[in-house]
This record gives C-alpha cells, sequence and structure tokens, in this order.
C-alpha cells in the first residue's frame, strides 16, 4: 500500500490536521506493510517534514503554487498521481480540500470518500464516516485499486506521529497549459469586533433549540451570572441573531473550555468539532437523541426555559 | 442565465430516525421528508439572480418517486422546470457515480451555472456540485456567502474560508457553485406559486432514458449503526428547580468553577 499525504500549510506552518492526517497514514501504513509519503508544494514546509518517519517528501516548486488555486492544484496533483501512481491519497477535511478535492477524484476517476473519522483494517480497510448530523456512524469499503480519503480534525492525535529522518525529493510539472478560469483574491476577515473564545474558560452555547432571537437574553443571563462568554452553533450566526464570532465549530472557532454548557444543541458533526475538547461538556436539550448526549459527562433532558431562568437566578445569589 | 439548482430530499431535522434490520441504511417508513436546508439557500440565490438578469431555473433532484415533492417545492417557490432522476440502479451509489449520472442527464443543457447546497443533512458528503464542475468541464468555487454576476462571461463569488477569513474569487462561466447556509433567507411558497406547479414541467428520466446499462459502485456502505458512546453521560433529574441546584452542585464539586 503506497499512500501518499497531502500537506496544507499556510505561510509556511504545516496545518495540524495535515499532521494529524500524516499519523493517519502511518498507522494504516503499519498494519497494511505500506509506505508513506508526504506531498508538499512548499520548500519551508519540505524541510520541516523530513522529522517525521515517512518513505519521502514529494515537492514540487512552482509559483502558480504559491497560494492557493483549485486548478493549479489539481493539474499539479493530477500529474504527481499519474507519475507516481499511489494507492491511496490522504488529505485533511479542511475548507481548502473540500474546495478541490471532489474534483480531484472526478478527473482521476478515483473514489474520494471525505471526512472519515476512523478506519479499521481486517481483510479490507474499512473507513468510518459520520452521517445523519451525527446520529449515525457507517462503515464503508472501496471496490477500487486506488482511493481518495479526508480524515476529519481531530481523527489521530499528533502526539503520536512517529519521527523519523526523510529525504525531500523534487517534482516537475508543467502548468503552463492549465487553464485559468479561477481567480482567487485577497484573503480578508470580516469582523473587527471579536471574541476568543478559545481562551475562554465557561462556555454557555446556544442552538436551534433557542427557538427565536427574543428568547436569547435567558442564555446571556446565565453566561453573564456563572461569568462566561456565550458561543453558539451554526443556525444562530445564519438567522443574524448573534455576530459570527460566536461560532464554533468547523466554521467558526474551535474551543477547549473547563465547562462547555450547551443549550438546545443538537449535536451537528460541524459543530462538535469545535468543541468536543472541552473538559466538561453539560447538554441541556429537550429531545433525548440529540446526538450531543454522546459526548456529554452531564446531561439534561428538559426544557432549556423551565431550567435556566432557575439557574441563572441561583447563580446571582451564590 | 440559465441555472440549474440541486436539490436533494433529505428526513427532516426533528424527524425521529431508526436503522433498517440489515443495517443497511434508514427506516424511510413514518418520517418526514424535507429539502436539504442549504438546498433552499441555493435555489434562493438562483431565484434571485433570475430576479435580477432574467433567465431560467431548473431545478434538479436524484431520488425515488417521492423526491419529486422538492421539485415542486422548488417550482412553486419559483423554479421553472425541474429534472428527476429516478431509476432503483441509482440507489446505493457512490457519490462519483452519482455526478456521472446527473452528467448524462445536463450535459446537453448548457447551464450558465450550477448552484448546490453546500452539504447534504444525510450523507453529507459535500462533493456534488465540484464533481459535476469537473465532469462538464465548469469553473468552480465552494462555500459560496454571497455571489454577484459581473457579466455574461464572469461571476465573482464571497467564499467562507476557516476562522471568520473570506476572500472573493472570480470565476468565468459556466460555473458550478456550492452554496452556505445563511447566504440569503429562503422565500416560502406563494398560494399563487403553488397553483403554478401543475402547469411547469418534471422531466423523469430513468437509467435507460440516459443510455445507463452497467453501474457498480466504488464504494460500499457497509453498515449503519449508532455510534458508541464515547463518555459516560451522567443523567441528572427532577424538576426545574431540583435540576438547577444540582447543576450549581456539579458546577462548584465536580467541575469546579465557582468558588
Amino acid at each position: 500500500m503506497k499512500i501518499f499525504v497531502y500537506i496544507q500549510e499556510e505561510q509556511s506552518k504545516i496545518n495540524t490536521i495535515s499532521l494529524e492526517a500524516i499519523q493517519g497514514a502511518q498507522k494504516i501504513a503499519e498494519k497494511s506493510n505500506g509506505s508513506v509519503s508526504a506531498i508538499t508544494f512548499n520548500q519551508e514546509t519540505a524541510n520541516s517534514l523530513t522529522q517525521y518517519n515517512l518513505s519521502e517528501i514529494l515537492y514540487i516548486e512552482d509559483p502558480k503554487l504559491e497560494n492557493y488555486n483549485p486548478l493549479y492544484y489539481l493539474s499539479a496533483m493530477e500529474q504527481i498521481s499519474k507519475q507516481e501512481s499511489p494507492d491511496m491519497i490522504i488529505f485533511g477535511h479542511t475548507y481548502e480540500a473540500r474546495d478541490w478535492v471532489p474534483r480531484l477524484s472526478a478527473r482521476l476517476d478515483i473514489p474520494f470518500i471525505s471526512d472519515c473519522i476512523a478506519f479499521e483494517i481486517n481483510n479490507d480497510i474499512t473507513f468510518v464516516r459520520s452521517i445523519y448530523q451525527g446520529k449515525f456512524n457507517a462503515n464503508y469499503t472501496i471496490n477500487n485499486k486506488q482511493s481518495i480519503i479526508s480524515f476529519q480534525s481531530g481523527a489521530f492525535k499528533i502526539d503520536t506521529i512517529q519521527s523519523g529522518t526523510a529525504s525531500v525529493r523534487n517534482i516537475s510539472i508543467d502548468l503552463s497549459t492549465t487553464y485559468d478560469s479561477i481567480t482567487p483574491g485577497e484573503k480578508f476577515q470580516e469582523s473587527a469586533q471579536s471574541v476568543d473564545l478559545s481562551q475562554a474558560n465557561v462556555i454557555v452555547s446556544v442552538g436551534r433549540g433557542i427557538g427565536k432571537e427574543e428568547n436569547l437574553p435567558t442564555a446571556k443571563d446565565l453566561a453573564a451570572a456563572i461569568g462566561g462568554e456565550l458561543a453558539s452553533s451554526r443556525p444562530i450566526v445564519d438567522a443574524g441573531w448573534l455576530e459570527p464570532y460566536h461560532q464554533v465549530g468547523s466554521s467558526g472557532q474551535t474551543v477547549a473550555p473547563t465547562l462547555y454548557l450547551a443549550l438546545g444543541i443538537s449535536g451537528a458533526i460541524q459543530h462538535v468539532v469545535g468543541m468536543k475538547g472541552a473538559k466538561n461538556i453539560v447538554v441541556i436539550n429537550k429531545d433525548p437523541n440529540a446526538p450531543l448526549f454522546e459526548i456529554a459527562d452531564y446531561g439534561v433532558v428538559g426544557d432549556i426555559f423551565e431550567i435556566i431562568p432557575k439557574l441563572t437566578e441561583l447563580l446571582q445569589n451564590t | 442565465m440559465k441555472i440549474c439548482v440541486l436539490i436533494k430530499q433529505v428526513p427532516d431535522k426533528n424527524a425521529s430516525l431508526s436503522i433498517n434490520d440489515n443495517q443497511s441504511s434508514i427506516e424511510t417508513q413514518n418520517i418526514t421528508w424535507v429539502s436539504n436546508e442549504s438546498d433552499n439557500y441555493a435555489l434562493e440565490e438562483a431565484l434571485l439572480m433570475k430576479e435580477v438578469h432574467g433567465g431560467e431555473v431548473i431545478a434538479c433532484t436524484l431520488g425515488n418517486e417521492s423526491a419529486e415533492q422538492v421539485l415542486k417545492d422548488a417550482m412553486a417557490k419559483g423554479a421553472d422546470r425541474s429534472i428527476l432522476l429516478s431509476d432503483t440502479k441509482f440507489n446505493g451509489l457512490d457519490i462519483l457515480s452519482i455526478a456521472k449520472i446527473f452528467t448524462s442527464a445536463i450535459k446537453n443543457e448548457n447551464f450558465d451555472l450550477i448552484l448546490s447546497g453546500l452539504q447534504s443533512d444525510d450523507h453529507g458528503n459535500s462533493q456534488l456540485g465540484l464533481l459535476l464542475a469537473e465532469l462538464l468541464n465548469m469553473s468552480h468555487a465552494s462555500l459560496a456567502m454571497g455571489a454577484e454576476i459581473i457579466n455574461d462571461t464572469s461571476i465573482k463569488v464571497k467564499r467562507e474560508l476557516e476562522n471568520g477569513w473570506f476572500q472573493w474569487t472570480e470565476l468565468k462561466l459556466p460555473a458550478s457553485i456550492s452554496i452556505q447556509s445563511g447566504i440569503n433567507t429562503p422565500r416560502y411558497a406563494t398560494l399563487k406559486g403553488i397553483m403554478m406547479v401543475k402547469n411547469k414541467e418534471v422531466k423523469k428520466l430513468s437509467a435507460s432514458d440516459l443510455d445507463i446499462t452497467d453501474i457498480i459502485s466504488n464504494v460500499n456502505l457497509n453498515k449503519l449503526y449508532i455510534p458508541e458512546k464515547e463518555k459516560e453521560t451522567k443523567y441528572i433529574d427532577g424538576s426545574p428547580d431540583e435540576i438547577a441546584n444540582k447543576l450549581i452542585d456539579v458546577f462548584r464539586d465536580d467541575i469546579k468553577i465557582l468558588s
């Protein structure tokens, strides 16, 4: 099993999820008698990857690959794949990967299983995904020699990544004929104001269960009484009830407070990836089947509007 | 602008789902089906574009006969016509094979734009619109939080990146764009819109209509199951007063965030 891992970097800093992907690839290689190579489009990244247990590091140098452009990335990876014939190409499931890897799958005609949370090896390799908004897991196998896989953030722990000494091999490709129909502009941030939720000790977070905007003060009062920050899942931000910087999850902030108190949040996987590192998770939801209970340390099946005002009152009186 | 909107029928978020006997899929009886949430935003974006720039909006789905409902709903909101890809041969295929079926069905439509929701709330592959971009040789952008048609040959898309960052990307048409939820406020169907549906076309296409004979899935879903609990959850119950008091104890004595 010849496994390639694509390394995503931002200004030469390797994305943590790419290191997790290396760790996952090393585990798969260990159990399938395989080899792991890393692919990068960045020289500094190539050099810093030499400290890991990798078969080799494939470095592609081309000015067109300096900033993300899906069509150049696609063309580069297509050429590498055709030259090197890997059995499996692994990606971290980032927004960037979501943007270009499906297209790579169609171009190479290789199936892509996206957003996997784990794998198992018996006779075949089974990949596990979380589906139906986190309610179920599903096991998948692939009927094709080659495959493309992406792993979700947190699928593997980087502290067990195997170190070693790997060498860099330069690969040449040709991007001169790549059609130029996508022109990405500068990146920018919208809200100057923001709360760094990643540093918060206590977070009170609200989801769809809050019902309507007029109910938000119930949660705000609790956050104030308990000395915590207010956060939310995506639908609350989509509805315009809270500014985007309150959002926790794959498109928002990743947090690890001492207490994460979730009010009326069902626990879609996009939210869970942003808060599963909290030391204590307390979930209050009227739906006993809400997937977030799966990762709760404490659970309350009940009506937040009956419980929260009483809780706030008690906190104010202590 | 000739705009295709991809819509998937999925179980309602509040539906109580269970797994079928051979653990291959969910029990599909007695659940409420709806249009996938982010697809509603894609449809709205297409309708807004049509209002400004004129053209045609075509809703397209793949599913069983019941999936026609999401097309009717789209036409009630203003889509001009729709395409239903339906055949038992399409069941359980991997997303790349499904994209090839869509490609056969729509390649002669020569759409200027394909809009899709970012991700389906059931299997959540997040791939179809982007696979179609490749198979139909279109430009693409994902996670759109804004879109502005510049002229007949190009469009600007505000893409959401991670951690609160954004980026405007310019695309040459034709383009396939996946739409993030929250980009607009999806409309409700009007009574007049609902009355109009019966005059609008739903083109139904089966495998044989598309000259598709043997389709083999390259990915198998072998088993569906409830995730094993990662943690032992301590449940707190009682009256609201009792629960509030017990939570205070937990906060103070176990989690130690109160002094």
